[in-house]
C-alpha cells in the first residue's frame, strides 16, 4: 500500500497509510509496549499523559541511541502523540487514527518544532506552511 | 537505526524558526531581499532592540547575514542554512516508512 507522504520544505513531516484493521487494533499496536517494541523500538511506554518514557535504537559509535521521550496527549482510537528528543534535538510526534470504509487512516506528523503549548504551535504552523511555499519557489531559482 | 548525528545539526535552524517572529523576519527577507534593522523594526512593529535580538538568534544559526553602511546595518537571508532541516526531514521520512512497513506486517500477525 502506497504511502500519503509529503516531502517538501516544511518543518512537519506527515505520512499517512490506510490499514484494513480496526482503529482498536492499531491503537494497541501504539500503545501496549510489547507491540510497539515489535515495530518501533524496545521502550517503557505507557498512554499515561505526563509520562516520560525512552526508546532505546541500537547504539552507535557516537551516540547511545536513546530517544527521550513524553506523552502529551492521550485519545483513545483517535489521537496519541509525545515528544522525542534525540540528539539532543526536541520533536514532537502526533498520530491520528481516523476511520475509513476499508479500514483505519493512520496519520504520523512528526515536526521540528518543539510544541509546548499546542494552540500557539497550531496558529504559527499556518503562516509556516504558507511560508515554506514560498520559500521553496525561491530555494528552486536560487539554490539549484 | 538510521539517525545520523548530523541531526543536531538542525538544533539552532529549529530553535530560530520555532519563533513566529523570527519566521515572520527571515521570510520578509526571503521574499524582499536585503533590508536594514530600520525596515525590519517597522516591519515587525516591534522595538528595535528587540529585532536585533531576534536577527542574532537567525544569525547564529547562519540564517541570515549582515554588513554595516554608515549607520545602518543591513541584513539578508541565507536559506541555505536551511539544509540541515531539509536532511532532518528526509532522514525521518526514510525511517518511519520502514516502521510502518513493520506495523503492517505485526498487525497482520495480532489477533483481530
Amino acid at each position: 500500500m502506497s504511502d500519503q507522504y509529503e516531502p517538501n520544505l516544511t518543518s512537519t513531516l506527515v505520512i499517512e497509510r490506510v490499514f484494513p484493521h480496526p482503529p482498536e487494533k492499531l491503537w494497541r499496536a501504539l500503545t501496549e509496549s510489547s507491540l510497539l517494541a515489535e515495530w518501533l523500538m524496545s521502550n517503557d511506554f505507557e498512554p499515561v499523559a505526563g509520562r516520560r518514557f525512552r526508546f532505546q535504537a541500537g547504539a552507535m559509535p557516537t551516540w547511545d541511541g536513546a530517544i527521550d521521550c513524553e506523552v502529551q496527549v492521550v485519545e483513545p482510537w483517535k489521537r496519541l502523540s509525545y515528544r522525542w528528543s534525540a540528539l539532543g534535538l526536541d520533536s514532537v510526534v502526533l498520530w491520528t487514527l481516523t476511520p475509513v470504509d476499508t479500514g483505519t487512516r493512520l496519520r504520523l506528523e512528526h515536526s521540528g518544532f518543539r510544541a509546548d503549548q499546542e494552540k500557539a504551535y497550531k496558529g504559527a504552523n499556518y503562516g509556516w506552511q504558507k511560508f515554506l511555499g514560498n520559500l521553496e519557489r525561491l530555494l528552486g531559482e536560487e539554490v539549484q | 537505526m538510521v539517525l545520523s548525528v548530523k541531526q543536531a545539526e538542525a538544533k539552532p535552524v529549529f530553535h530560530a524558526l520555532a519563533d513566529p517572529t523570527r519566521r515572520g523576519i527571515f521570510e520578509e527577507l526571503t521574499r524582499r531581499g536585503e533590508q536594514t534593522v530600520h525596515a525590519l523594526t517597522r516591519y515587525a512593529g516591534i522595538s528595535q532592540p528587540a529585532v536585533s535580538k531576534h536577527l542574532s538568534v537567525l544569525k547564529r544559526a547562519n540564517l541570515v547575514r549582515h554588513r554595516r553602511e554608515g549607520r545602518e546595518t543591513h541584513y539578508r537571508a541565507e536559506p541555505e542554512a536551511l539544509a540541515p532541516v531539509i536532511d532532518w526531514l528526509k532522514e525521518y521520512g526514510v525511517f518511519w516508512r520502514e516502521r510502518f512497513d513493520r506495523l503492517e506486517s505485526l498487525l497482520e500477525r495480532m489477533d483481530p
